[in-house]
């Protein structure tokens, strides 16, 4: 038993210094037994961790694989260049869809980013304590509405908006998902720019109002540019969202593959035209592998934005 | 002052990378009494404490040169079961650091690191350790309730608690006063005179009257050596370096 | 509101202001120099709070409202008939029991496997991790993975489990496919709230001669537990409510059965029948069902964030009052 309780126990100091020793202990099964334990589980945490490395590595392998065999029937030019896409008859033209792509998020955060940032300041700036007590969790609450929910309501409650306001038949097309998109990505953006304002530094804005600066002067001139990488960041990751979100553009882009010429043309995104195609096609077939080389393409633009947030941040803190 | 000596330390040098906090140390620690490190901050007195239970081997970078022997063994030996040692070599921290748990789950964590797991010999342990700690007349009500409820002062007597109950035969107490009040502070040290019957006690404080008060060997530190060693009574009344001499008469740190 | 703009600005001069500035307004006799200035930047001051206030409240408000209408509409109808009962492909009054039942069934499926392998990975890189090279390429892939779109996973799951290992759309895709869109979350928010443990409790329990694994499991996870868990809620959150990567790997129909719990079957869960219904099933009611299975759905999303999220805030506002 251990020696605990003898608390008034006198112990020679060479019997205390063979103790110490890995062969000088009675209880060797124990501290073995521990030991194991101990190196046993470091190795199954990094087995996981490198686990997770290997799923990405999975992804981009598996969606390469598929995706470059595209190219033995269909030029490398035709599919970056031509925006016929019709594969029935062998026409497999994406450019319709990167494009489309790039003037959704566009539009998107057009539409989103000045809104997002004003709620940012409203949020860290203007609102008395109690309110943002408030509106923070509920803007919390609204990042975790699933997206199909706010296709939904795009599709029941914007589209005969849009359609009253315009007088048109459709009213699907870039506008409705981009304004779609907007309210999604919306809350992510403001409550991380509000988190960034938020941590700009009191002494900045005492030094401002010490001037005699107005709050509009202050929050301009002082603090948004403090904050500016975080909501650079807060961008971005609103930007990463809009790029790779599926299903509230499904169901409200019209899903035709014809290059958007206007706001209102039905149209379709790389996202979109997977998820309707995917599940109809042939595995071995060029439509399927053009399918998979236009996720390639969206997880290359992901992983881009990545790496730029990544150097926003090392930036970020060389700065401060 | 005692003449068994438990621990030797002998020509310790300890790096953090490139920089060497300690230097060419060499002193004797005495079983059953109290011995202070003093010297202004910075100058390795913490740091040594710290290799005496090895704490400082989580220090990334951090390497040590000569030897510490405690009862004879050198504890950087490669035998050296490192855990053994910590539970030989109790610590007691500068801030008060009970664990987010009750007070009894506190005290009860070493034992059960250790492998006890019966519920009659733990509530004597926490019973013992508690009494020992100067601490069970007044949490002994409650003992399911948060140790964060404590005040500083008895946050630190129940550190000191939990590092007796694993039963310890060095106790390290790292500037364990410098963050309590002034009644809290003589609390501890009086519980410290008498801890140093049944323990080995080595205090660092930045407190000079602390020292005076309470060690019978004080270690005057700077810039990582040791200046001096000797009996507290001769080291305050008669240094025999002049930079003990101006330390302790309040010219410097 | 205008009371700060004058706190804000008490020494503004008023420069080209009709109303009686002078051009030495603080010695002006009967005048009073910090009175409110009505110089641009003060007027500009108020139009800015204003228009603030207006967007924020309009905005916040507009997006609620839009919720609300949805749930408005659907709630109200909710019966248990149809929380229990069995889709209809023709015939009005179809239930969504089966896509109820999946949608739980997967979400438990997925975070068996993901939460181990997440909370493992986070505890590598919090705890036993050198700092060197091989953790930064372990970091950015964790990174990586989270901003991988969801679709990809769905058709990274379909080359696996369709291609690779012929099996059908099936609730075993599904789990796992979601599983590792999981899996970079639950690794950050471990990995967070691990090294948000302060480093006293961990030196303490270092110090009474606890193994690292010892120290691990009984003081830093428990007092990291706070993080971890609301992590976990996020995450199930946005699982249950995940579509795209449920079209690729589970499909667009069940069994049929309420109580399935066959790995193989067909597992359309209900975010995925929202959809469905609405855009491509046939039924007279699907617009009815879709109302309904639109506030089933954010109910139990909010239910999912809420419930776990109350502890945290009181005991935020506990520490502060």
């Amino acid at each position: 038993m251990l020696e605990m309780n003898a608390q008034s126990r006198v112990i020679a100091p060479a019997e205390l210094g063979n103790s110490l020793r890995q062969a000088g202990g009675d209880r060797l099964d124990r501290r073995s037994r521990l030991k194991f334990f101990n190196s046993t589980f470091k190795v199954i945490c990094v087995s996981a961790a490198v686990f997770v490395c290997l799923v990405l590595f999975g992804i981009l392998f598996l969606m390469f694989r598929t995706g470059i065999m595209t190219f033995e029937t269909v030029s490398f030019k035709e599919f970056f260049f031509s925006a016929n896409w019709d594969p029935e008859n062998g026409h497999f033209g994406a450019l319709l869809f990167i494009f489309g792509t790039f003037a959704l998020t566009g539009l998107t955060l057009v539409l989103a980013v000045p809104i997002a940032v004003l709620i940012a300041v409203f949020l860290a700036e203007i609102t008395p304590v109690w309110l943002r007590g408030a509106l923070r969790p509920v803007m919390d609450l609204l990042v975790g509405i699933p997206s199909v929910v706010y296709g939904y309501l795009g599709l029941t409650i914007l589209i005969p908006m849009l359609r009253e306001l315009t007088g048109r038949d459709l009213a699907d097309g870039l506008l409705a998902a981009a304004i779609v998109l907007a309210i999604m990505v919306l809350p992510t953006i403001a409550r991380i720019s509000d988190d960034a304002i938020s941590a700009v530094p009191k002494k900045y804005r005492d030094a401002s109002y010490a001037l005699g600066s107005t709050r509009f002067q202050t929050i301009f001139g002082v603090v948004l540019p403090a904050a500016r990488s975080g909501i650079v960041y807060a961008i971005i990751l609103g930007m990463a969202r809009a790029i790779g979100e599926t299903m509230a553009v499904v169901m409200v882009i019209g899903n035709t593959p014809q290059l958007a010429d206007s706001l209102f043309t039905p149209t379709a995104v790389l996202t979109s035209n997977i998820v309707m195609q995917i599940t109809s096609v042939e595995f071995d077939s060029t439509w399927n592998y053009a399918l998979y080389l236009m996720g390639f393409l969206l997880l290359a633009i992901s992983l881009l934005l990545i790496v730029a947030v990544r150097l926003l941040q090392k930036k970020g803190a060389k700065a401060s | 002052m005692q003449a068994t000596a438990l621990i030797e330390i002998n020509k310790l040098n300890l790096f953090y990378g490139a920089f060497q906090a300690l230097k060419h140390v060499s002193l004797e620690i005495p079983q059953r009494a109290i011995t202070a490190f003093i010297g202004p901050s910075g100058c390795g007195k913490s740091t040594l404490l710290r290799t005496l239970n090895r704490m400082n081997d989580m220090i990334p970078g951090a390497r040590v040169e000569g030897s510490i022997e405690i009862g004879g063994t050198d504890i950087y030996a490669g035998d050296v079961h490192v855990e053994t040692l910590r539970k030989k070599v109790g610590m007691v921290f500068q801030q008060p650091n009970p664990f987010p748990k009750s007070i009894y789950d506190n005290v009860a964590y070493g034992p059960r690191l250790h492998g006890i797991t019966k519920k009659r010999e733990l509530d004597e342990i926490v019973e013992n350790s508690l009494r020992s700690a100067a601490l069970w007349n007044e949490v002994k009500d409650h003992l399911k309730r948060s140790a964060l409820s404590l005040s500083g002062g008895q946050q630190q007597r129940l550190c000191i608690a939990r590092a007796l109950a694993v039963g310890p035969d060095v106790l390290l107490m790292d500037e364990a006063t410098s963050a309590l009040d002034p009644i809290s502070t003589i609390k501890i040290e009086e519980l410290a005179q008498e801890l140093k019957d049944r323990y080995t006690i080595v205090m660092v404080t930045h407190n000079m009257h602390q020292a005076a008060r309470v060690s019978h060997q004080t270690v005057f530190f700077l810039n990582g050596e040791v200046v001096e060693y000797s009996a507290t009574e001769k080291l305050f009344s008669d240094p025999s370096d002049q930079r003990t001499e101006d330390y302790i008469s309040g010219r410097f740190g | 509101m205008s009371d700060s703009s004058d706190k804000g600005s008490p020494l503004t001069p008023a420069p080209g202001s009709g109303s009686g500035a002078r051009s030495s307004p603080v010695t002006a006799r009967g005048r009073n120099a910090f009175a409110r200035t009505t110089g641009a930047a003060a007027r500009n001051d108020r139009l800015f709070n204003v228009f603030v206030w207006a967007v924020g409240i309009i905005v916040i408000l507009f997006i609620l409202g839009l919720l609300f209408m949805l749930l408005r509409k659907g709630l109200p109808q909710l019966s248990w008939d149809f929380l229990v009962g069995l889709p209809s492909e023709i015939e009005e009054g179809g239930g969504i029991g089966p896509a109820l039942f999946n949608s739980f069934y997967i979400l438990f499926l997925s975070l068996a496997i993901s939460i181990p392998l997440g909370m493992a990975a986070g505890i590598y890189l919090a705890e036993f991790a050198p700092d060197n090279r091989f953790i930064g390429f372990i970091r950015i892939c964790v990174e990586g993975l989270s901003s991988v779109p969801s679709i990809i996973f769905g058709l990274f799951g379909i080359s696996l489990f369709v291609d690779i290992f012929h099996l059908d759309l099936t609730i075993l895709g599904g789990a796992v496919s979601l599983a590792f869109l999981n899996l970079p979350m639950l690794t950050r928010v471990t990995e967070e709230s691990l090294r948000s443990v302060p480093t006293e409790l961990k030196s303490a329990s270092f110090a009474l001669g606890s193994t690292h694994l010892q120290t691990i499991r009984t003081v830093l996870i428990p007092v990291a537990m706070n993080g971890i868990v609301t992590g976990i809620c996020l995450t199930a959150g946005r699982a249950f409510g995940e579509s795209a990567v449920i079209i690729l790997t589970a499909g667009v129909t069940t069994s049929g059965e309420l109580w399935d719990f066959n790995l193989l079957s067909p597992g359309e869960t209900l975010a995925v029948h929202l959809w469905y219904v609405q855009s491509e099933a046939i039924v007279p009611d699907a617009g009815d069902i879709a109302q309904k299975a639109t506030a089933v759905l954010i109910m139990i999303v909010l239910a999912i964030n809420l419930v776990f999220r109350l502890p945290l805030w009181m005991k935020a506002r506990k520490l502060k009052g």
